[in-house]
Formats: C-alpha cells, structure tokens, sequence
C-alpha cells in the first residue's frame, strides 16, 4: 500500500475505517540471513538498508518491547549536520542527506522540517570557535552562517538581550538543520522495511547468544532459539548488557540524558536554539509544547527518570536565555538511557565473535544518525568491510589512543563528555 | 539522590562529583597496553547492583566508593575510599 492524496481523502470522507496495519506481525522463522537485535531507528534502518542496498532480505529485526519504544520515541528530534572533526564530519553529512531524500524515499511523512539550528554564542572566544566550525561545516559541503548578535535579534526577537551576566554575541546558522516526528522515523523504517520482507519480531527478548568457536550462530529469545548467519546488537544504552550475552565486555557507559515538553502553546520558537552559557536547547513541536533538555545527569544509571539538580539547571539556563517560556507550564521530563564511549563519538565495527557485529555508543546523539548509521552497517554486514564515512569508528581506537574522536575536546575518558 | 558521607552524613546529589566505576582503585602498570585499555576504557556497566567512586566535593572532599543500585538510585553502602585501600 502507498500512502497519496486521493487515498488520506477517500479515508477521511469515510471515517477511516479502511486503513490496514503497515506491517506484519510474523512468528519467527527458525533461522535468518541477519539477525537484528534492537526494533530501534537504527536496528531498522540497518534492516530496510540490508534489503534496498544490499538485496538481503532473509533478515529478522527482535525487538523486546514494541517498535519506537526505546530511545527513538523518547528523544527531542534534533536532526543537523554540525560537527567538525574528521570521522564525524563526513558521516553526519551523508546522515543530513539521507534524512533529505527519505522521506519520498520511504513514502512516509516523517515531518522533517529544516527550519535551522542556532547555536549561540556569548564571548569572543565562543565566536572564535563557532567561526572555525562554520568554516568547517562548509567545508565539509553543508551549511553554516555566522550570525552577529542583530543577525540573532532578527530571528530570535524573544531572547533576553539585556542579560549583562550572558550576552548574546551572535550564532552559528546551520540552515538545513531541524527536526522531525520522532516515532514517524521508525514506522516509516519499519513499513519500509517489512514491504522488502524483513520480519519484524516485537515483543520478542533476547536473552542469550550462541557462540560456538568464536563465531555466532544465533540467538536465544524469550519466542525459542533463531539461528542466524549474522547478528547485530543494536541496542543504544542495554549495548553492554547484550554484548555480555555473547562474551564480550564494550567500553560503554550508561547514563541518563532529561528531556521536558510544557503544554502546548502557540508557534513561537521557530528554530531549533542552544545556549552557550549553559546547558539548554529548545524547540517546538509541532502540536505547540516546548521540548528542551539539558546535559546528562553525569552518573551511570539505567534508572530512565532523572534527578533534580540537573532540572533545576536546565530551567535556570532557560529562564537566563528566553524569560518569556516562564511562565508556561511542563507538562512532562523524562530519562533516557545513553550509551556513553569514552571520546563521546559512536561505533560502528565487527566483534571479537566471528559474524558479529556492533553498532552502539550513540551517546545523547544517536537521532540525527539514524539514516547513515543503518546504511553504514548495513553496508559493514553485507560487504564485511566498513563504508567509508563510518570506517573510523572502531572498537580499536580506545586500546591504542590512535583517532579517537573527542568532538568536544574534553578528553577521551568516561564522563567527560 | 543523597549520598550519605561516612564523615558528614546525608547530603544532596549536588554535592559530590562522580568519578566511575571501581576499576579506578586498581592502576595496572604503564606498559601493559591492554590491562591499561581495560581500566581505562571497558566497563562492566551493569544495570542494577555497581560500585562506583564519588567525591564529597563540595563538603569533606573525601573519596567515597558507594554501593548502589543504577536501576533504582538506591544506595546500600557508602565507604571511605582510604578504608577500603587499607583494609586490602
């Protein structure tokens, strides 16, 4: 079935009673080509990639919960292509593409809008630094422009610009940047997906992994055993639990990312804006409720609800850029889950187990990737050679300190980032 | 969150800085690349029951390791990271 025009008014004059599920529900089959773990944006984006790209359709995604359940339902949507080091630059640009062209791609509205991010800045220094990034974004074929502080006054007139303590020297533009329906990204995936004959399992755990001499076979589920020629832990913050299934120990970290919607108001927040003074983003989605969020919380934790003091900080530091958000209400914060590497930059690599594959440590970063990361390892899988644009992104780099990729230059150790 | 420090009691999450896991107690030497990649870098990361190390920083400044729980926040054992050495 392809979503049209003529087929959503048909459907709305007749009460939409005719609409179908978009995808199966199959019983598992008793093996698979690919094993996914991880019914999440990036275990099915690697799925329908397998399929569209690589013609590997055999393939099997388990998802414990249900699909858009974990993290890609549950983050703030920030999509932008903004970063600046080799290794990430080039793979953050194909991501910024691939979220341009799919959509039409995926005959799917995932309302993704390029309504422009605005990272501001408040010092010399800081401008200083948002210049060499524009500079490199730019270079690297996206978009940036630097904006003086009357530049930001005529696209954010609602900023506290009498704030003597945080003054806003001006921000970095990043035009082509934005947002869009989170969960709208893993059902489109989804039904993509499953239209190439990817069985989609939910509801199914995996609770073990077959290895028999250093090469995996398959998995254990709480639906029996599937054997599988290749798998693929794909599961964000639970990476260190799942690898240990299969024997292996991952240099990750969990800890919890907050992120707050208020109640719906109004379009007022055009942009996507991050203060530099401080940790707090904004948008607006587009039901109207303001979605903002702040740093980690800065401990392991798997406990998905945060703590108090880094709340507090986050509404100070809007209070300090937007006074005009004081006075709506918040209607809810909640706790991710993020897969923390030690240089705050992602993997995508083969395992010690033969046929195994590894696609994790997304950080507080992992939505924007969601397209580059499936056709990466897709890519990885299929042709057992990493793709150019994530070849970077080993295991390896940790045990030998050679290219780590520490965006934030705030070192390569765990909680630093 | 609260923590309570061994040295003065019960006090808010704000006040102690977290350093990481308990591998930070056992330095291997400088020239074995692995044991150092390991204590660096891997991490058992258990959700559930973990040992970690914090710093009363904005109280006593003493290091603390702290017996927890990742999944629930609770806290069932807060020592004093000398004792600990000590005692091995």
């Amino acid at each position: 079935m392809k979503y049209n025009v003529l087929k959503i008014l048909k459907e709305g004059l007749t009460g939409n009673k005719n609409w179908k599920p978009v995808w199966r529900e199959p019983e598992p089959k008793s093996e698979y080509d690919v094993i996914i773990i991880g019914g999440g944006g990036h275990g099915l984006a690697t799925a329908y990639y397998l399929a569209k790209n690589h013609g590997i359709t055999n393939v099997a995604v388990l998802e414990k919960g249900y699909i858009g359940s974990g993290n890609v339902g549950r983050n703030t949507t920030i999509v932008r292509a903004n970063y600046m080091i080799p290794g990430n630059s080039e793979f953050y640009s194909h991501s910024l593409k691939l979220w341009e062209t799919m959509e039409s791609e995926l005959n799917y509205n995932a309302m993704h809008s390029q309504r422009g991010v605005i990272n501001l800045f408040h010092s010399d220094g800081q401008r200083d630094a948002a210049a060499r990034r524009g500079n490199m974004m730019i270079s690297q074929g996206d978009d940036a422009i630097l904006l003086d502080r009357e530049g930001v006054r005529k696209e954010l007139p609602y900023l506290d610009f009498d704030n003597h303590r945080f003054p806003v020297y001006g921000g970095l533009f990043h035009k082509r940047g934005g947002n869009a329906r989170h969960d709208a990204v893993a059902w489109g995936y989804a039904r993509a997906a499953d239209q190439l004959g990817v069985d989609l399992i939910q509801r199914c755990a995996v609770t073990g992994i077959d290895v028999v001499n250093g090469k995996v076979t398959g998995v254990q589920t709480s639906l029996g055993p599937i054997r599988g020629k290749k798998v693929a832990i794909v599961v964000a913050g639970r990476s260190s639990e799942v690898a240990a299934m299969a024997g292996l120990e991952v240099p990750i970290e969990s800890h919890i990312l907050q992120a707050f919607v208020s109640e719906g108001l109004k379009p007022a927040i055009n942009h996507v804006v991050t203060f530099g003074m401080g940790h707090f983003y904004i948008s607006q989605s587009d039901k109207g409720g303001l979605v903002f969020g702040g740093d980690l919380d800065f401990h392991a934790s798997y406990s998905q609800r945060g703590n108090l003091p880094m709340m507090e900080h986050v509404m100070e530091a809007g209070m300090s850029l937007m006074p005009a958000i004081g006075k709506a209400k918040v209607l809810r914060s909640w706790g991710g889950i993020m897969d923390m590497t030690p240089d705050g930059s992602f993997i995508i690599d083969k395992t010690e187990v033969e046929n195994l594959y590894m696609d994790c440590g997304w950080c507080y970063g992992g939505f924007k990737a969601i397209p580059a990361s499936g056709w990466c390892m897709a890519h990885l899988m299929a042709e057992d050679k990493p793709h150019e644009v994530a070849k970077k992104h080993t295991f390896d780099r940790f045990r030998t300190g050679v290219g780590l990729m520490d965006e934030e230059s705030t070192g390569s150790q765990h909680n630093l980032h | 969150m609260r923590i309570k420090c061994p040295l003065c009691g019960e006090r808010d999450r704000r006040e102690f800085y977290y350093r990481g896991a308990k591998d930070y107690l056992t330095r291997p030497g400088e020239s074995d690349l692995d044991a150092m990649h390991k204590y660096l870098h891997i991490r058992e990361n258990p959700c559930g029951l973990t040992e970690d190390l914090w710093q009363h920083e904005a109280g006593c400044r003493a290091w603390l390791l702290v017996q927890r729980d990742t999944a629930t926040h609770e806290i069932f054992k807060v020592e004093l990271v000398n004792n600990v050495k000590d005692s091995k």
